[in-house]
């Protein structure tokens, strides 16, 4: 026998500690915080049922007209067309809406945080060497830890699983969006302020739309992490296509997993597309030539 | 001179790079040399104790070679950089104490730049460039249309307005940085190496059409660029920094005739003379000769020494009597040389010897060289200017 390695403190009250700390902000803070979240699930949910509402035509004509939009290229438009008619005829349509309804909200959601703690780290040095290490060990945190204190303050359904998914999917945004506005050219940071602009204008005129076509990267990157989430937020009630891959496992229907997956595949090949060619668009504007 | 006013004064101002600048103020102050610094701190030497005086209306160059502290330099004018020590004193206002909306206004209003590389924003079209300054100064947009389409027409991109930068070759892009700086009717102009990305043509071009514009606006521009040829063709004075120290300041024939030490001497030795040496410091004296009073006695004692030039009664040049053609035609070549109705070539004095070639190339074998009265002053050969171009 090897030897055990010495229990130097007690973990067992170290863990007690922790979690009864916890139960307290549950019991004191739960139902505050479950009040200040209720505008985002009525958000998710509104987004979901008019999705779901939709006449499904709608749906695939938009999503290809978005395709086409951003790729100008029939063939990438007549893909998204039969992905999407493909996912209604196996039978998925509501659940991959409520998915995409997830998705949306969360990768929405993400942005709004994550571009503006973008710009707060873009600005200092202290700043990002703090915030580095804490998007590394929520990048690297094995997702299911993040349900637990979501499950334990909101109880299972959608609110802890729209959170857990913007936790998990928010680093890329930031990463990119403080690593797009460093990027920026020096002079021509130099050349507004020459003239004079505040540092707002700055980040209005020039950081940000330079820094655009990394920003798009991250929310790229944003994107398909949320959707590959859903698959585990549906442990924790998210509903959606995940759902019915639990469902597969739970009943052990093969059938059922195996579509269910199609159709998240589908997806993010459709969103996928969609935020590259969007993201290229940008960047031929701004870096041709020069 | 002293007649015009100063409208930048630059005290004692020190730059140095690095984690704890003040710490060795002290030890530069005592002249540790900028090796010696990094070696023990360090700390990097941007500049060291440069003061200037910058003349309003004037174009004063800022040369030096690469890593001598020139962008730094001229990064303090409008406080893109904060000096570690001294102040910079403009129209009596001292620079270093504008708090940071006062800075703001001054660089609106006071001082623009134009970028070594355009620093042109890629994602705004020729025009938005252009009126930049005047939007995020609060101009109405109708307004700064106006203004800035008056800027594009003087910098010649008519029909660019609604281009992107990317679209447009280098030269064109720099004259959007122009127009850009020219727009907010600064009345200073600040230039780092504006055309050192530029192609030479291109680049004669800019230059040809900065002094243009300069001869009309009268602005005070501080021009930086490593290219001696430059700095004597636009500025009106010459900073030569080395190291992030003055060397010498003077204008462009004060630091052809007079460097400071071997490191001026050393940037002024390639130097193309012929476009700053004037024919008239290297005219030959010549005596003058009424028409009516050419003889052949006349001829002969003048020309011992010099030569002499044929004026018509007004005094205006005529004709020119080399001792040569003297000695081979005597007076028989006089009676010649009075009768030719062609008028002898002239040469202003301020011309500068390459400005002379081509009428030196047209003319027989001497010219006249004027004053600004169109009075004879003395005369050119070609071989005089050939000499003088050797001798560097
Ligand atoms: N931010 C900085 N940090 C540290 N050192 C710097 C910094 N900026 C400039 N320096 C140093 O200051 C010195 C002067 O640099 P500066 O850019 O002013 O030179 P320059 O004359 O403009 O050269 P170039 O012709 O290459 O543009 C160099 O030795 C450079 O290494
Ligand atoms: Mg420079």
């Amino acid at each position: 026998m090897a030897e055990n390695f010495p229990q130097i403190f007690d973990t067992r009250s170290f863990r007690i500690n922790i979690d009864e700390a916890f139960n307290w902000i549950v019991a004191n803070y739960g139902e505050p915080l479950e009040i200040l979240f209720l505008p985002v699930l009525k958000m998710l949910i509104v987004m979901e049922k008019f999705l779901q509402w939709l006449p499904w035509y709608v749906v695939l004509i938009a999503l290809s007209g978005l395709t086409y939009l951003a790729c100008r290229s029939w063939k990438a438009t007549l893909g998204t067309a039969v992905m999407m008619f493909l996912i209604g005829v196996i039978g998925i349509w509501d659940p991959a809406m409520s998915t995409i309804a997830l998705m949306l909200t969360s990768t929405l959601l993400a942005v709004l945080v994550g571009v503006p703690v973008g710009v707060i780290m873009s600005r200092s040095n202290t700043m990002q060497s703090i915030t580095l290490p804490v998007l590394d060990i929520m990048q690297t945190m094995p997702i299911f830890v993040y349900l637990i204190p979501f499950v334990m303050l909101f109880g299972p359904g959608k609110i802890p699983a729209l959170l857990a998914t913007i936790v998990f999917a928010i680093p890329p945004v930031i990463r990119l969006t403080n690593l797009g506005i460093r990027q920026v050219d020096a002079e021509v940071i130099e050349g507004v302020t020459s003239f004079g602009a505040t540092p707002r204008q700055r980040l209005m005129t020039a950081q940000i739309p330079l820094a655009m076509p990394t920003i798009m990267a991250g929310i790229n990157q944003t994107t398909m992490m949320a959707l590959s989430m859903v698959v585990i937020a549906s442990m924790i009630g998210a509903g959606g296509l995940g759902y019915q891959v639990l469902q597969g496992i739970q009943r052990l229907e093969v059938s059922r997993g195996l579509l269910a997956g199609l159709g998240i595949v589908f997806l993010a090949i459709i969103f996928d597309r969609i935020a590259q060619a969007y993201g290229r668009r940008m960047q031929q504007h701004l870096h041709m030539g020069s | 001179m002293a007649d015009k006013s100063i409208k930048i004064t630059v005290e004692n101002i020190f730059k140095i790079f690095g984690s704890n600048p003040d710490s060795v103020m002290d030890q530069v102050r005592a002249g540790a040399s900028k090796s010696e610094l990094l070696e023990k701190t360090g700390h990097v030497i941007g500049i060291r104790d440069v003061s200037l005086k910058i003349p309003a209306g004037e174009t004063f160059v800022i040369m030096g070679l690469s890593g001598s502290g020139k962008s730094t330099l001229i990064r303090h004018f409008n406080r893109l950089i904060e000096p570690t020590a001294g102040k910079i004193i403009i129209d009596d206002v001292n620079v270093m104490n504008l708090g940071e909306a006062a800075l703001r206004e001054f660089r609106r209003n006071k001082i623009s730049m134009v970028f070594q590389r355009f620093a042109l924003l890629p994602h705004k079209t020729v025009l938005e460039n252009v009126i930049y300054g005047l939007v995020i100064a609060g101009m109405k947009k109708a307004a700064a249309i106006v203004h800035g389409m008056e800027q594009i027409d003087l910098v010649g991109l008519n029909g660019f307005e609604n281009h992107y930068p990317n679209q447009l070759s280098g030269g064109m892009q720099q004259r959007v940085g122009l127009a850009r700086a020219l727009a907010t009717d600064a009345e200073i102009l600040l230039m780092d190496e504006a055309f050192s990305a530029l192609d030479p043509l291109i680049r004669n071009d800019m230059q040809d059409q900065l002094k243009e514009l300069q001869a009309r606006l009268h602005k005070t521009i501080v021009f930086i660029t490593h290219d001696l040829d430059e700095a004597l063709r636009i500025g009106d004075t010459i900073a030569i920094l080395k190291d992030g120290e003055l060397r010498q300041v003077g204008s462009g024939a004060e630091i052809l005739l007079n460097p400071a030490d071997d490191y001026v001497e050393r940037f002024v030795r390639d130097v193309n003379r012929a476009r700053i040496v004037t024919i008239g410091s290297i005219a030959r004296p010549a005596a003058q000769l009424a028409c009516s009073k050419v003889t052949a006695a006349s001829c002969k004692k003048l020309l011992t020494t010099q030569e002499a030039i044929i004026v018509t009664e007004a005094g205006k040049p005529k004709n020119i009597i080399s001792r040569e053609f003297f000695a081979r035609y005597g007076s028989a070549g006089l009676k010649s040389k009075k009768s030719e109705t062609d008028d002898v070539a002239c040469i202003n004095q301020s011309a500068t010897l390459e400005e002379s070639f081509s009428m030196l190339a047209n003319s027989d074998e001497m010219a006249v060289v004027i004053d600004e009265g169109s009075k004879p002053v003395g005369v050119i050969t070609p071989k005089v200017v050939l000499k003088a171009m050797a001798r560097c």
